[in-house]
């Protein structure tokens, strides 16, 4: 595996290749990640790929990653792997629900069932893959599962109905209430003082 | 009957198909009896895995990695284990790393027996799986004595492994492996040179290394196309470093030289068990098999009996668990199957943010459109077994 050294070299080599196309590079837990604009990310991986020093000729995985709060939400993620280099490298893309990444595709065939599942789980677009269709939930199933405003039970149930003779959908009813703790209680180090505590210091 | 009028024919292919290994419903393009496109469609087990295990804290994560690829449960929790180690910091115990290493051979010859014994039946073979099932039954013995469980173990868990084994098992696991070399040899006298398995695999699903990489093909279906790689030697986890074994490379990329890749797998594995059993036996692998961490590692029960501190751990972690430092990790292990990873987004809290599961066998499915092209229908069955499909981990 590659080590911190390696890959401070290989990250300067990608920032002076690629110039300013690379808007963010870091490494942390021993690994390198670089975030570019989702225009260019054909380009990068294109470079990383061909690239005879870097040859990350390996398609590892595209997921994507949902936060709420920002006016960009998602984030596309890139996985690959030099077999060369004996090092791997995360490319980052920001998107939204409305902006379509360039697929993938063209560079790594296999990005084709991965792209699919991100726009199934997140509803992600990718432009110019030739067959974005839902891949993991069911046929005719509607919003994408893996957001984070997307609730954990879902909306609809399915049972089979003995007078109709087929499955039919409807709408969530549970028993209980999904319950959902406050976990993150002070246990260590909170950043406010509990009541009766401020008697110790006094 | 004009030209015009000529049309390909469309066939459905399972979801329910013996030879379709779990929910798998191919849709098949034929044109006569040459197959011109397959257009699987997945999601039959969806079960949400990633959703729910960012409602559930990081110990309670573990135990959906066991039904993700559930011939070989514990390799699924090594992957996981590994991430949440690398975001914590920790270092697994050298007992605890050779009981892992130990348990994820086991898993290696648990899924291997699974994919050759069923794939011989899929093209035609009865006896093997009644000989391998018994083997299996054993290894799955040996599951059950160390965590309790045949297959949903539960056993790795982050910091190191839930208990020690009983020196018994240690010698019971020893005895086992030697056998267990006869076994392989009976099964390769009923397949290796058998003419209808040959006639069923050789050149039968072809691959490129080109293609394979590009693909993100990993594990034997990788190897089988010449590529001499694998993340137990190039990227050693655990102990695998001071391991003696070798990585049996195929020539042809075809299903027949896959079924040779594992059949060898099976043998080197049993070399790595035995290698990790002698160390288990000598005076250096004694000791702890998790860390000492009681923030991350609950305490003994009999311990948390007397301790009013270790009651407290127990509680804590049992109830809220450890946070784990914001971040994110991908953590790769050589699961039987191929490459599985595990991509963790830590936020702070005691819950993953995002817990992407790179399964080994979705990229090879997407890849069946390839293999199977221009081969005719009864071939079909062929790749899909020689790919070793298993649908808990495709369709997560």
């Amino acid at each position: 595996m590659a080590d911190r050294e390696s890959l401070e070299d290989m990250a300067s080599h990608i920032a002076a290749q690629l110039g300013e196309r690379v808007k963010d590079s870091v490494i942390a837990y021993g690994e390198l990640t670089i975030t570019v604009d989702p225009m260019d990310i054909i380009q990068t991986l294109r470079f990383l790929r061909d690239d005879a020093r870097l040859q990350f000729i390996c398609f590892i995985d595209i997921c994507g990653v949902d936060y709420p709060e920002r006016p960009r939400r998602f984030d596309v993620v890139y996985h690959l792997l030099s077999p060369r280099q004996n090092a791997r490298i995360r490319v980052k893309v920001e998107a939204d629900e409305n902006t379509a990444v360039p697929s993938a595709m063209e560079v790594f065939p296999g990005a084709d069932w991965f792209e699919r599942e991100a726009y199934d789980l997140y509803g992600i677009l990718f432009s110019g893959h030739p067959d974005l269709r839902r891949i993991l939930t069911d046929y005719g199933f509607r919003g994408h599962p893996m957001r984070k405003d997307f609730p954990l039970t879902g909306f609809v149930e399915v049972r089979y109905d003995n007078d109709v003779g087929r499955v039919v959908y409807e709408p969530v009813k549970l028993q209980q209430e999904f319950r959902s703790f406050d976990f993150l209680s002070p246990w260590e180090g909170p950043d406010y003082v509990l009541p009766g505590d401020e008697k110790a210091d006094g | 009957m004009s030209e015009a009028d000529l049309r390909n024919f469309n066939v459905n292919f399972g979801p329910q198909h013996p030879a379709a290994h779990g929910v798998l419903r191919l849709v098949l393009e034929l044109d006569g009896e040459v197959v011109k496109r397959v257009d699987p469609h997945i999601g039959l087990l969806h079960r949400g895995t990633e959703k729910l295990i960012e409602h559930k804290t990081y110990l309670q994560a573990v135990p959906y990695f066991d039904r993700l690829d559930y011939v070989a449960p514990m390799n699924q929790e090594h992957a996981f284990a590994l991430a949440v180690e690398r975001l914590l910091g920790l270092e697994v115990p050298r007992r605890g790393q050779l009981i892992r290493v130990l348990y994820c051979e086991i898993g290696r010859i648990l899924s291997h027996i699974i994919h050759i014994t069923t794939h011989a039946l899929d093209v035609g073979a009865l006896t093997p799986p009644l000989w391998g099932f018994e083997e299996r039954e054993k290894l799955m013995i040996f599951y059950e004595r160390a965590s309790g469980a045949r297959m949903h173990a539960a056993y790795f868990r982050p910091g190191g492994v839930h208990q020690d084994l009983p020196p018994q098992l240690i010698d019971d696991i020893w005895d086992f492996c030697d056998p267990y070399l006869k076994v392989c040899d009976d099964l390769e006298a009923l397949l290796t040179e058998n003419r209808i398995f040959k006639q069923r695999n050789v050149d039968i699903g072809v691959t490129t290394l080109e293609e394979a990489w590009r693909r993100g093909f990993s594990g034997p279906v990788l190897r089988s196309a010449g590529a001499a790689w694998d993340l137990r030697k190039a990227q050693p986890y655990e102990c695998y470093e001071e391991m003696e074994f070798d990585i049996p490379v195929g020539k042809n990329g075809d299903a027949y030289d896959r079924y040779h890749i594992r059949m060898e797998e099976m043998r080197q594995a049993i070399r790595i068990m035995k290698q990790c059993l002698e160390k288990l036996r000598s005076p250096e692998g004694a000791g702890p098999v998790s860390t000492h961490d009681g923030k991350v590692v609950p305490p003994r029960r009999s311990e948390m009996k007397r301790s009013m501190e270790a009651l407290i751990h127990h509680f804590k972690l049992y109830t809220e668990g450890y946070h784990v430092p914001a971040g994110e990790v991908y953590a790769a292990v050589e699961a039987p199957k191929g490459e599985f990873g595990v991509y963790l987004v830590s936020d702070g809290t005691n819950k993953p943010y995002r817990c992407k599961i790179r399964a080994p066998g979705f990229a090879h499915l997407a890849g069946m459109d390839l293999m199977s092209r221009g081969h005719m229908l009864a071939d079909v069955a062929s790749v899909l077994g020689s790919i070793d499909i298993v649908f808990g981990e495709v369709d997560r």
